[in-house]
């Protein structure tokens, strides 16, 4: 059910200001550079891919923005705010989410309790009251739980919402991991290779998911992948790295025509 | 779980359960008296259990095994056993309490936080000095005498059931009153754990700490709520230790015990702890009493180390801790 495979140009979403925007950012371990320079922008409740060849900065530039890095150069600026570098939890705190590519999940953990815990920001009573289930505790754990449940249906995962997420096949994996994402309702949210190791069906069904959150939360979606042809179908803008450097920028199209990307991608005679 | 594994417990259960009947089976052992030697066993189990859920809860939520347990549990009685010569036994705990939450705020600046991403390996050495430490400090700041703690537990033996067998069953209420203790701080820390929200943000960094920053957990205050909790159990382990065998330095030796019951539970899991400890009190002191005749005793003394031997090399990760699936 992919509007945009149903309607093709016909749905018209609204996107607003750019709400998250990199500038000149570098980032080099050592005498690796992972990013030389690099700058672009996301607007709200747009579907922004990050592409380019193995190696070529995806994942340090999402760690950029989730802070798990702090590059040595660059400005990073986020609904208005302008930083040198972003902390982990305190990205979170500011409404950015991710998925991660080689699964984080708390293995040991239901689904259930894999996605309360992603809402774990929004908690506001205190442990006594928690412990003693009484009163606000209660009611807050209740209107956790409905929001929870609310997700769990969207990524229809009802049949599995008790099961220890360890023992989930991989795809089911893939979407408790962007379930608790959600929970936190975040404004942006960043997806570290969301198809990564899944097969047709499964990333069709990923797919579906992706655009549906974009549409109904208006969640703005920042996204990593290497299928081409879902990165082409899913996106409002791409940008291509390669080698830390952004080498193109603009609409599918305009991407796919570029020499530069060709050349990164099939390589150039020398 | 595979086959194999489920087949290997469930063996290691039966085999368990036999050599426990046994002496009534085969030897001439009187029911009265064998069921004493049990429950005497299983008594002492809950106090190595203590240790071990220290111990687990600290592993659990962050991936270093705390050599300082014992130090803690020491640090704790003595604290008590001081303050209660100033002030009433409630007050005395409160305050005990504090200190313990202190200290875990202490060592998540000073040790852990310098040391975050660390190997298991260079925390657990940390841990190590932090022992040091406490053992050091403690018996400066309160002195290193042999302290009699007392804080009204019931010291006489009672005879229970004395018309069903001959001469009845002894009883140590001190003990019984240890195993009750440790029945509701087990229960409280399920509930802790399961039930709130703060309880599944623990659980959470336990299992990725990269994913639970992901989704605003902040790490560094969970590490001072779970050494807190361990400061907790280590009181609660030091009081009932103290009250049976006096405030003294051996007291922080006690977690060496307390090293076979989690490798033969699990390094991840509580219930795993308690009962690792229930099967080693009930081991020893049942192959004490009808084997030790036989071998010339003795046999308290090492029957936990040769059984957690015994699993480290047919099932290192216990009875009920996870294995690791690695996906390729």
């Amino acid at each position: 059910m992919n509007l945009r495979e149903l309607e093709p140009g016909k749905v018209e979403r609204k996107l607003g200001d750019v709400i998250l925007s990199l500038d000149d950012v570098s980032l080099s371990f050592g005498g690796v550079k992972a990013l030389s320079g690099v700058s672009f922008d996301v607007r709200e409740h747009e579907v922004r891919a990050i592409i380019g060849p193995n190696g070529a900065g995806k994942s340090s530039l999402l760690n950029v923005i989730n802070g798990v890095y702090r590059p040595q150069q660059g400005r990073i600026s986020f609904r208005g705010e302008t930083r040198t570098h972003m902390e982990p939890r305190h990205t979170a705190e500011l409404g950015i989410s991710r998925t991660f590519q080689s699964l984080a999940l708390f293995k040991g953990m239901s689904v259930l309790d894999n996605i309360l815990a992603g809402r774990n920001l929004r908690m506001r009573t205190n442990i006594l009251l928690q412990a003693l289930r009484v009163g606000p505790a209660l009611r807050e754990e209740i209107e956790h739980r409905k929001r929870v449940e609310e997700i769990i249906d969207f990524l229809e995962i009802q049949h599995v919402r008790k099961t220890q997420v360890g023992r989930l096949p991989y795809g089911l994996q893939k979407r408790v991991d962007l379930g608790r994402a959600l929970a936190a309702e975040p404004k942006v949210l960043l997806l570290d290779e969301p198809m990564a190791g899944m097969n047709v069906e499964e990333k069709q069904d990923m797919s579906r998911f992706i655009l549906d959150v974009n549409d109904e939360f208006g969640t703005t979606i920042v996204l990593i992948e290497h299928d081409m042809g879902v990165v082409m179908d899913l996106s409002d803008r791409v940008v291509v790295l390669d080698y830390g450097k952004k080498i193109a920028d603009g609409t599918p199209d305009e991407v796919r025509a570029s020499q530069a990307v060709i050349d990164a991608y099939l390589g150039v005679k020398h | 779980m595979t086959a194999t594994q489920r087949n290997l417990t469930t063996a290691f259960f039966v085999l368990l359960i036999a050599g426990a009947i046994s002496p009534m089976v085969f030897g001439d052992a009187k029911l009265g008296q064998w069921l004493e030697v049990v429950l005497g066993g299983l008594m002492s189990g809950v106090l190595y259990s203590l240790v071990a859920i220290g111990l687990v809860l600290i592993f659990k939520a962050s991936g270093v095994f705390n050599f300082a347990q014992g130090a803690m549990v020491l640090f704790a009685a003595l604290t008590l056993v001081r303050l209660m010569e100033k002030m009433p036994v409630i007050a005395a705990l409160i305050l005990t309490l504090a200190i313990m939450v202190a200290l875990a705020w202490f060592i998540e600046r000073l040790v852990l936080r310098p040391l975050v991403n660390q190997e298991g390996i260079v925390l657990f050495m940390a841990t190590l000095g932090v022992a040091n430490f406490l053992d050091g400090f403690g018996q400066t700041v309160w002195g290193s005498d042999i302290y009699t703690l007392d804080i009204g537990m019931p010291k006489e033996p009672k005879i229970i059931l004395d018309g069903t067998f001959e001469g009845g069953l002894l009883v140590n209420m001190e003990d019984a009153m240890a195993a009750l203790i440790a029945g509701l701080l087990v229960a409280a820390l399920w509930v802790f754990f399961q039930k709130t929200a703060t309880g599944r943000a623990l659980r959470a960094v336990a299992d990725d700490h990269q994913a639970a920053q992901s989704i605003g957990i902040p790490l560094n205050r969970i590490w001072v709520i779970v050494w807190s909790v361990a400061g907790l159990v280590a009181l609660v382990a030091g009081v009932i230790w103290g009250s049976k065998l006096g405030v003294q330095f051996s007291l922080s030796q006690i977690a060496l015990k307390a090293l076979p019951v989690v490798i033969l539970g699990g390094f991840t899991s509580i219930p795993g702890a308690v009962i690792g400890g229930l099967i080693i009190g009930l081991g020893e002191k049942i192959s004490e009493v009808y084997l030790g005749p036989l071998l010339g005793g003795g046999i308290e003394n090492w029957f936990a180390y040769v059984l957690a031997l015994i699993f480290l090399l047919f099932r290192p990760e216990g009875l009920f801790g996870e294995e690791h699936i690695d996906r390729v």
